[in-house]
């Protein structure tokens, strides 16, 4: 279905071209959703993934943990804001392509709860980095390559804050950044689902990409 | 090596380094993660190999000089941060600092391996004529006296250079993610060390927020939009305006449309649609290789 936005402005990248026309019912949530192939595939894979931390992030801000410092909850509503604008972004650009709505599963998580909170927080960063860094190389258009590049940089960005927040100082931890070479871990699309789909209702795969 | 060399036209990347190193695509796919302590051992080693088995002495002249590129940004930024905790009494973070340190310093003996490895020759300190991060070179020799003349006896000055060092390697690396499009090896090496730049750029601003109340956050947020903003001053949130281009050029960083998407007209919980500081925010932007070394020569560095 066409997003229908408040004026979205710009053709959006590949809703025009496509002749790929998803059929957009609503899936029964336990269902798996693939993300497709090609260049659409990797942009759906984010896209999912921007579901996620959206979600997540939206809900500790309905519902802050305890404790939860002005200065914190400043941080994490702009995180929320980032990760919502990237969800928005994707849906919007994506258009007729986009896969649909998942219902994430937070079940496992006390909001109540600043270590639980963070923890899963720099969970959903830290797997975010992987993820878009793990399938760069698979982009085939040059202008979604800068996209995810305009991206992951600002996850990353959020990832060392998140770890920081925990523990100062935490903010490229030996479990993200090799300690030997300086570069941070990426991961296969699979190695991400994995981790990913024990958030989500609606798991998601990318068949293409295994 | 003339660093003004690697400002050349761009040839598309190896297009048979898929084949060259089928055997070894599932080396890479495990390589690829960093979680098993066997593999974090043995990677600098292994990647060599897998470098010379990849390319032997025919890597793409062009990705060599995207390699070549990174390397110098590596350089500028180990020598300053060596610089820096050599500097007595200057750095009070001394943990947190030398962790950033020691990254960068890998960073320029990983890239150094890469490019060896694929047969290209790697730029070194020796490459330059002089380095200036008082920002005061003046195309001979560094004065010491730029604009961050306090960079090496003031702390605060030491970790505004940081911030910026670090915004700007961030620009830079994804500027030329592009360069190496559909490179398994390389392009996935670079955006690794691009995104531990920007977790150095987080954390340079945390500290400097949290620490020595400094008005800035972890990422780069503009609250004016309108025209391209090449200059950068509208860009520039660190309130060092001797550092707006590190935040202008074509690409501004308060730019807000994506891909065509005008990212303040979409829906956000912050309101109906999304702030300005928003929409700059969650999206950084590049730097292409000729405004980045506009910026560093001869202020900062002068090759030979």
């Amino acid at each position: 279905m066409r997003y229908a936005g408040a004026g979205v402005a710009g053709i959006g990248l590949l809703g025009a071209a496509s002749s790929c026309h998803k059929d957009h019912n609503v899936t029964p949530s336990g269902a798996t959703i693939d993300v497709g192939s090609g260049d659409p595939g990797i942009l759906n894979y984010a896209y999912a993934l921007e579901q996620l931390e959206a979600a997540f992030y939206t809900q500790v801000i309905a519902t802050p943990y305890s404790g939860m410092a002005s200065v914190e909850l400043s941080l994490l509503t702009d995180i929320r804001d980032h990760e919502v604008a990237h969800r928005e972004f994707f849906k919007a650009a994506l258009s007729t392509n986009a896969i649909q709505a998942l219902t994430p599963d937070f079940s496992k998580i006390d909001f109540t709860n600043r270590t639980a909170v963070l923890t899963a927080a720099k969970t959903f960063e830290d797997l975010g980095v992987t993820a878009y860094d793990g399938v760069g190389y698979l982009i085939q258009t040059p202008a979604y390559l800068v996209i995810a590049g305009s991206i992951v940089s600002v996850e990353a960005r959020h990832a060392a804050l998140i770890g920081n927040l925990i523990t100062f100082g935490n903010f490229a931890s030996s479990d993200q950044v090799d300690a030997t070479t300086g570069l941070n871990a990426t991961n296969n699309p699979s190695v991400v689902l994995a981790a990913a789909n024990t958030y989500l209702k609606t798991k998601v795969s990318a068949k293409s990409f295994s | 090596m003339n660093l003004f060399s690697i400002i050349e036209e761009i040839e598309k990347v190896d297009p048979e380094f898929n084949d060259r190193i089928s055997p070894r695509r599932d080396v890479i796919k495990n390589m690829s993660s960093f979680g098993s302590k066997v593999a974090l051992a043995a990677i600098p080693f292994a990647l060599g190999d897998l470098f010379k088995k990849a390319y032997g002495q025919a890597a793409s002249s062009s990705v060599i000089s995207v390699l070549n590129f990174a390397l110098t940004l590596e350089l500028l930024e180990a020598t300053f941060y060596n610089t820096g905790m050599q500097a007595s009494g200057l750095v009070t973070d001394t943990a947190y600092i030398a962790q950033i340190q020691a990254d960068e310093n890998d960073h320029v003996k990983f890239l150094t391996s890469a490019i060896t490895a694929a047969g290209g020759t790697p730029v070194t300190t020796a490459s330059f004529a002089y380095l200036d991060f008082t920002g005061g070179g003046n195309g001979t020799a560094a004065t010491n006296n730029g604009p961050f003349a306090t960079v090496f006896s003031n702390y605060q000055t030491f970790l505004a250079v940081a911030e910026t060092f670090e915004d700007t390697g961030v620009r830079a690396y994804k500027g030329q993610a592009g360069n190496l499009l559909g490179n398994q090896t390389y392009l996935t090496a670079a955006l690794a060390i691009h995104a531990v730049e920007a977790r150095h750029a987080s954390a340079i601003r945390y500290l400097r927020m949290s620490k020595y109340g400094a008005t800035v956050l972890p990422w780069i947020t503009s609250t004016a939009s309108g025209s391209v903003d090449v200059s950068g001053a509208a860009s520039n949130d660190t309130g060092v305006a001797a550092v707006n281009a590190n935040y202008g050029g074509a690409t501004p960083e308060n730019t807000t449309v994506q891909g065509g998407v005008d990212i303040t007209k979409l829906p956000s919980l912050e309101g109906s649609t999304t702030s300005v500081a928003v929409a700059t925010a969650a999206f950084d932007e590049p730097l292409t290789m000729t405004e980045v070394l506009a910026i560093l020569v001869p202020a900062f560095a002068q090759p030979k």
